[in-house]
């Protein structure tokens, strides 16, 4: 087993030292680097805290840590990373590439959602993936919410997604969550799919939240991922999940910086109640130490 | 990375400083180098594998003797292309099947790595080739798998062996032993057993895995990895090679824009080879690994290297050097017109080898509008003059026209541009190749945008060494000076020169004169 690695760790050596040196910087870059905040915001940091250091003549490692979890909370703070989920039925889409743990994170968030009170169905729109169904099924009867299946094999995911909200608004569901297949954002047909599930469900009932799932440990194409997503689903918040293996999830900042959309919901386990909030103060604290 | 401004153009004005350099000094490669470790953090290769690696072309560039072909710049571009191949492909293999079937195939991975659609991938292609192989559904974790390997199995008519139902119930390393059981009995020549996806730091979920792999003896493990995995590579790279000491590695979802670094990274932490590549949803989209590609691809070097193969390639040298001498002596004819035109083509698709050039992505709609059968029709048209007149187009007249304009399918104004063109052609090169810097008469302006790429990155040859007036070369931009010295200088290798220079000037008067 391979220790876990951590920034924590990572700068530990580096803030027990006496004073600040080039090592120091060094390490610094190397964590931040490692910890997949890519080469261009690591430089900025480093940067940052060079000048920093320098105006205010700092020499001792332990500011330098405080320097740096002040930076990274600022940036990292700069959106508001609550849910909105004021319409009834509250339609929240999720999306994504392949394999970043959308239907875990629909199950995981209709059991938080039922566990506050609310009734809440989940629509089986992933009509592609073999047993995608089966497996959100698992997840809603763990989680205590009700189903829209597809009525056959290979239907038309915008067909379902439109029956989901219709059985919401019938059966006076609260929250309504739509599972939809995970497609690489550079699929142009897959991305147009999208848009189409969306102006179907719009007939209905207007959108609450447009969810992208971003898997923690991708590097620096979560920017393009999101990037796509924005142009043809329009999110209004990310998802960061598999907080809990080695990934650090820094591209999160880029991601969040250069789209301008907020994180609002972090996954951190296997457990179906692994699922949180973002607050940059927490984040930044388990980054950082 | 579009918003990153990718490598190509990064390195382009980085190595655009250094055109005019003979040699590589140790600040020239620096400079270079630190683009390089940028894009490669960029495209998320690990931290210690790019420091080792820029390290490595950093002493070879500077050891290198600067080469007859290619200018500094080039080199070291090369140099890193020739590595990152060396260590993606070094000892690459295929699978190793047993000597006594069946053969077991294990895979193992971060949960979403892909394992599950993989496998049924495998499956189809192995059954492609004629064996018979078995799915072992092991991966009872993760809701549903079980189902999804049915179906999978079915899309590509391989059998599934999955005695228990999954969703956390059952001994996945009992279903592992059974399977391979199941598949000697029925004689099955070939195992493939699908494990749940665990995170590198589940010490418990690891020692599962590592359980199945002692009960079953595979004969490869196959760690299947997402090509877009960021710097964490090298944390799960490690963790399964200790957990279950895979002996191959597959990448998935390749068909997306990730760089996919994170190959560079294992091969050069674990240096267990490459076999496969996953590229797509369907159970075809599945191919043996290639090296070349995917250093291109790590580097996003547009195919600035394909460009400059296949311009060495096409232009032969002594055919440049008799041209090139003939032009000195006053004797550029129509014929050699054409020859250089064919040379041209002979490179490649031309609006393709423009699209290739760094920097020409922004000009799509200039190489659109380039209309590649005008050289075509250029070429039936020379061709369709006699020997006699091809040496002297003085002697095309009136009726000479009519007929050559008959014989190309063209109209006569077709043939009057184009004899007026050569001319003018004729003329600049005469210029040059007595050593003046060309002041192209009759010059229209250009098609926007058709000048950038040749700044870019176009081949260059060692024709920078030589100039006509050095003082004047340095003030001008070297598109414009550069054809002076390879036409006046036939010694000084200037195959590239023709490409570079006047040829493409006078292709693009071609092209905005019409």
């Amino acid at each position: 087993m391979a220790a876990k690695w951590s920034l924590t760790g990572a700068l530990r050596g580096m803030f027990q030292r006496e004073t600040i040196t080039e090592e120091t910087w060094d390490d610094l870059e190397t964590a931040l680097i490692t910890a997949d905040f890519g080469p261009d915001i690591t430089e900025q940091l480093v940067e940052a805290l060079r000048a920093d250091v320098e105006r205010l003549m700092v020499d001792d490692p332990k500011d330098l840590r405080r320097m740096l979890r002040e930076r990274l909370e600022e940036r990292f703070a700069e959106f508001d990373p609550t849910l909105s989920l004021k319409e009834r039925p509250a339609v929240i889409l999720v999306v994504g590439v392949n394999g970043v743990g959308k239907t875990t994170t629909i199950g995981k968030l209709a059991r938080f959602l039922v566990r506050n009170g609310q009734s809440v169905v989940v629509g089986a729109a992933d009509t592609f993936r073999a047993a995608a169904v089966e497996q959100l099924a698992t997840w809603a009867q763990r989680a205590g919410s009700a189903i829209v299946r597809p009525e056959r094999e290979g239907q038309d995911p915008a067909s379902v997604a439109f029956q989901t909200v219709e059985a919401a608004k019938v059966h006076g569901h609260a929250m309504c969550i739509i599972d939809t297949a995970g497609r690489l954002h550079t699929k142009g047909g897959l991305m147009d799919e999208l848009g189409k599930i969306k102006r179907v469900i719009e007939k209905q009932s207007p959108i609450a939240e447009v969810l992208l799932v971003l898997d923690a440990t991708t590097g620096q194409n979560g920017v393009n991922q999101a990037m796509a997503f924005i142009e043809s689903a329009g999110i209004t918040g990310l998802v960061v999940t598999k907080l809990d293996g080695s990934a650090k999830g820094g591209f999160i900042l880029a991601v969040q910086e250069r789209t301008g959309i907020p994180i609002k919901l972090i996954g951190q386990g296997e457990g179906i109640d692994d699922l949180t909030g973002f607050t940059p103060h927490v984040f930044v604290e388990q980054l950082v130490g | 990375m579009a918003a990153f401004g990718s490598l190509s153009t990064r390195l382009t004005e980085t190595l655009a400083k250094l055109r005019t350099k003979g040699k590589l000094s140790a600040a020239d490669v620096d400079g270079t180098v630190r683009e390089i470790r940028r894009a490669l953090l960029d495209a998320d290769v690990a931290l210690d594998v790019v420091k080792s690696f820029t390290a490595a072309v950093r002493e070879r560039a500077l050891g290198a003797e600067v080469s007859d072909a290619l200018n500094p710049a080039q080199q070291v571009v090369k140099i890193v292309n020739d590595e990152l191949i060396a260590i993606l492909g070094g000892d690459s293999r295929r699978l190793e099947l047993a000597k006594t079937p069946p053969t077991v195939i294990m895979l193992a991975g971060l949960q979403g790595a892909g394992k599950t659609t993989l496998a049924g991938k495998l499956a189809k292609h192995l059954a492609g080739q004629g064996h018979t192989p078995l799915l072992v559904a092991s991966d009872l974790q993760r809701p549903n798998a079980v189902t999804q390997l049915q179906v999978v199995g079915g899309q590509a008519g391989v059998p599934v062996f999955a005695p228990e139902p999954g969703n956390g119930v059952g001994d996945p390393v009992r279903v592992a032993r059974d399977g391979v059981a199941e598949a000697k009995r029925k004689q099955h020549d070939i195992v493939i057993v699908d494990t749940a996806g665990r995170l590198g730091v589940d010490a418990e979920m690891m020692q599962q895995a590592a359980n199945i792999r002692k009960a079953v003896q595979p004969d490869e493990v196959l760690f299947v990895i997402d090509a877009m995995i960021g710097q964490d590579a090298v944390a799960t790279a490690k963790a399964f090679q200790e957990g279950v000491d895979f002996t191959g590695v597959v990448l998935t979802k390749l068909d997306g824009d990730a760089r996919g670094g994170a190959a560079l990274s294992i091969r050069g932490l674990t240096g267990k080879p490459i076999l496969f590549a996953s590229t797509g949803e369907t159970l075809d989209d599945f191919e043996p690994f290639h090296p070349d590609r995917m250093a291109s691809r790590i580097l996003d070097l547009g195919d600035i290297l394909t460009l400059i193969e296949q311009a060495q390639k096409a232009f032969d040298e002594e055919e440049a050097h008799r041209l090139a001498e003939a032009i000195a002596t006053d004797g550029f004819t129509l014929e050699d017109f054409l020859k250089q035109m064919q040379q041209l083509r002979k490179a490649g698709n031309f609006k393709q080898m423009l699209g290739m050039l760094p920097g020409a992505k922004g000009m799509r709609e200039a190489i659109d509008s380039f209309d590649e059968r005008e050289l075509v029709r250029t070429e039936a048209i020379i061709q369709s003059m006699t020997p006699q007149e091809r040496k002297q187009s003085k002697i095309l007249n009136g009726s000479r026209r009519l007929r050559i304009a008959k014989g190309a399918g063209v109209t006569v104004t077709d043939v009057n541009q184009l004899i007026a063109r050569f001319d003018q052609a004729a003329k600049m090169m005469k210029t040059v190749a007595k050593g003046g810097v060309p002041n192209m008469p009759g010059m229209g302006p250009l098609p926007p945008g058709m000048r950038a790429p040749k700044k870019g990155g176009k081949p260059q040859g060692k024709q920078l060494k030589r100039s006509g007036n050095p003082a004047k070369r340095t003030e001008q931009p070297m598109s414009q000076a550069e054809p002076g010295s390879a036409f006046g200088k036939p010694k000084a290798d200037g195959a590239f020169g023709q490409l570079s220079g006047a040829e493409q000037e006078t292709l693009q008067r071609m092209l905005g004169n019409r």
